[in-house]
């Protein structure tokens, strides 16, 4: 649960008056451009950063300077770089992070992070002779040797090939159903709206937060995408005075976006009209806009407020 | 500076970072050679300093002969842990490892005194062993008159007492220097000369300039302890995670 956090680096705002809450299990993604206070507002939860006003509560831990040592012990968090010791081998990495978080049982659990990422057979490389992803793949492993109630992943996919990526997600899929939180930083939108239960876009402030398809509700009318052989002789008679469409406009030559209160209401009459009308119709959908366009709307706006 | 009250002291957690600096020192070309070559150079010259006094010199040339031997050799614990200190924080950080890190449990004392022990106990290894090796010299090959003067001298006692407490200033004084760079040979050249000033006082009693007592010795080696006391509270307060992982913004 976060409360009213905001934090300052002097004058500089890094992130102000954010409040939100996870659920148990919930993976919740965090979005957001480059410099929007992502990172620190991960590095806030983590103990790293103390915030400037507000209050949170960490895996059931009250963030305090006092409690920094607990929720540390709780969490995990792999932030973008893997940040490993390219001297030592896989295998002495997680021995170091393993005895860190004092874990009984190390070599089990680092062989069990490692198959969790399909490592195993490079436990004895050198982390410096691992490439990018594979690199990912071991900073992935740390941060799930000490079982976390919350795992903070920042950019976790970042620099892995797709069949790499698919592991990660199925990895993430797997921890949601062992009931750990996992706070998802990414600039995948895709990525965000396949794994996260919601997400929430933060451009210093926090912008929206909510299921994708609530937050394309939230910003998008329903649009009915109507595609004809020939474009209508008289689209305005034909569409303009249907029950159930507020709008429409010719997005391309016999291509027009119709804008709807119920797509599902609007959408017969649309047919009947277009189909009396003579014209063939091929195709009639609802447009579906991703949580790109809903993420590129709301930073669209800020960047015009702050033009403004 | 924050206070961390909410975790008990862990020495796993220290024997861990310590065990991963060892194990990180080993395969670390410039700590290695460091390590190797620098107290070889600060045994040579000692050495050339043993064979070339003459066994006929008067007591006080011995002895200033035999200080200023003993002198190069403590350089080797003021010197040596400096260049692992002043590596210790600036190094995780050239690496990007330090958010790592700090995101673990570890608390600010145990990551100080982890990094603080990893470069004292190679140190004083090295140290010693320099010394061990000098001293079977100059009994099996040195003239008589100048193997008594170094065994029945103070210099023993200058060596073995001070070795581990000018090693202590070192260290916290390359942690210190550390904990502000952002380049790792900047911060190692620094450390160096931060290290040497203590040995000024030493360097007194080596040479006989001021006499080297037993009580005198130990009054000046209570000192030290009392600096490297305070040096390591300093440290405590510029060990700051907010400032380390920003890189200074806050």
């Amino acid at each position: 649960m976060v409360d009213h956090l905001t934090k300052r680096f002097g004058r500089r705002v890094a992130f102000d008056d954010v409040s939100f809450k996870v659920g148990y299990g919930e993976v919740f993604g965090f979005l957001g451009p480059n410099g929007a206070g992502k990172t620190t507002t991960v590095r806030t939860f983590g103990t790293l950063l103390a915030p400037t006003s507000g209050t949170a509560v960490v895996a059931g831990i009250p963030l305090s300077p006092a409690t920094g040592g607990q929720i540390r012990s709780r969490i995990s968090i792999m932030p973008e770089a893997p940040g490993l010791y390219r001297r030592l081998t896989v295998v002495q990495n997680l021995e170091f992070f393993a005895g860190l978080y004092e874990l009984d049982h190390q070599a089990d659990r680092i062989r069990r992070a490692l198959q969790a990422v399909n490592l195993v057979d490079r436990a004895g490389d050198t982390c410096g002779s691992l490439s990018k992803g594979l690199r990912q793949r071991v900073g992935l492993a740390r941060a799930l040797l000490n079982d976390p109630t919350v795992l903070f992943l920042d950019e976790p996919t970042s620099g892995l090939d797709p069949v790499a990526s698919r592991e990660v997600h199925d990895l993430i899929g797997s921890l949601r159903q062992r009931g750990v939180t996992i706070f998802l930083t990414t600039h995948r939108l895709e990525e965000a709206e396949r794994l996260c239960d919601r997400v929430a876009i933060l451009n210093r402030t926090l912008r929206l937060i909510g299921r994708p398809d609530e937050l394309r509700e939230q910003l998008f009318t329903h649009t009915l995408e109507v595609r004809v052989g020939a474009a209508l002789t008289d689209p305005g008679r034909v569409l303009g005075g249907l029950a159930g469409v507020e709008g429409w406009e010719e997005s391309q030559t016999g291509t027009y976006a119709l804008t709807v209160a119920d797509p599902s209401a609007a959408a017969p009459e649309v047919a009947r009209a277009v189909v009396g009308a003579g014209a063939d119709l091929l195709s009639l959908s609802e447009a579906r806009h991703s949580l790109e366009d809903v993420y590129l709307e709301l930073i669209d706006e800020d960047v015009e407020v702050s033009r403004a | 500076m924050t206070v961390e009250s909410g975790m008990a002291w862990s020495w796993t957690r220290v024997g861990a970072l310590i065990h991963k600096e060892l194990r990180d020192f080993r395969r670390n070309r410039f700590i290695l050679f460091t390590m190797a070559v620098l107290p070889i150079i600060l045994v040579a010259l000692p050495m050339v300093q043993l064979f070339t006094i003459p066994a006929a010199a008067a007591s006080t040339t011995l002895d200033t002969h035999i200080g200023l031997g003993m002198l190069y050799m403590l350089l080797i614990p003021a010197v040596v842990p400096s260049a692992l200190a002043a590596y210790s924080v600036v190094g995780e950080r050239d690496q990007g490892t330090l958010e790592s890190v700090l995101v673990t449990p570890i608390r600010r004392e145990e990551f100080l005194v982890g990094k603080a022990l990893a470069a004292f106990l190679p140190a004083q290894i090295v140290a010693y062993a320099v010394f061990g090796v000098f001293l079977a010299c100059a009994a099996l090959f040195s003239a008589p008159g100048v193997a008594s003067a170094i065994f029945h001298g103070n210099h023993i006692l200058i060596q073995v007492l001070f070795t581990p407490l000018l090693s202590g200033w070192s260290i916290w004084v390359g942690i210190a220097i550390s904990t502000r760079s952002v380049d790792v040979r900047v911060a190692q050249q620094l450390s160096m000369f931060a290290s040497l000033p203590p040995l000024a006082l030493v360097s007194l009693m080596a040479l006989n300039v001021i006499t080297p007592t037993v009580g005198l010795a130990l009054g000046i080696a209570a000192a030290f302890i009392a600096l490297d006391g305070l040096g390591w509270r300093a440290v405590a307060t510029l060990f700051d995670r907010e400032r380390l992982v920003t890189g200074g913004t806050a």
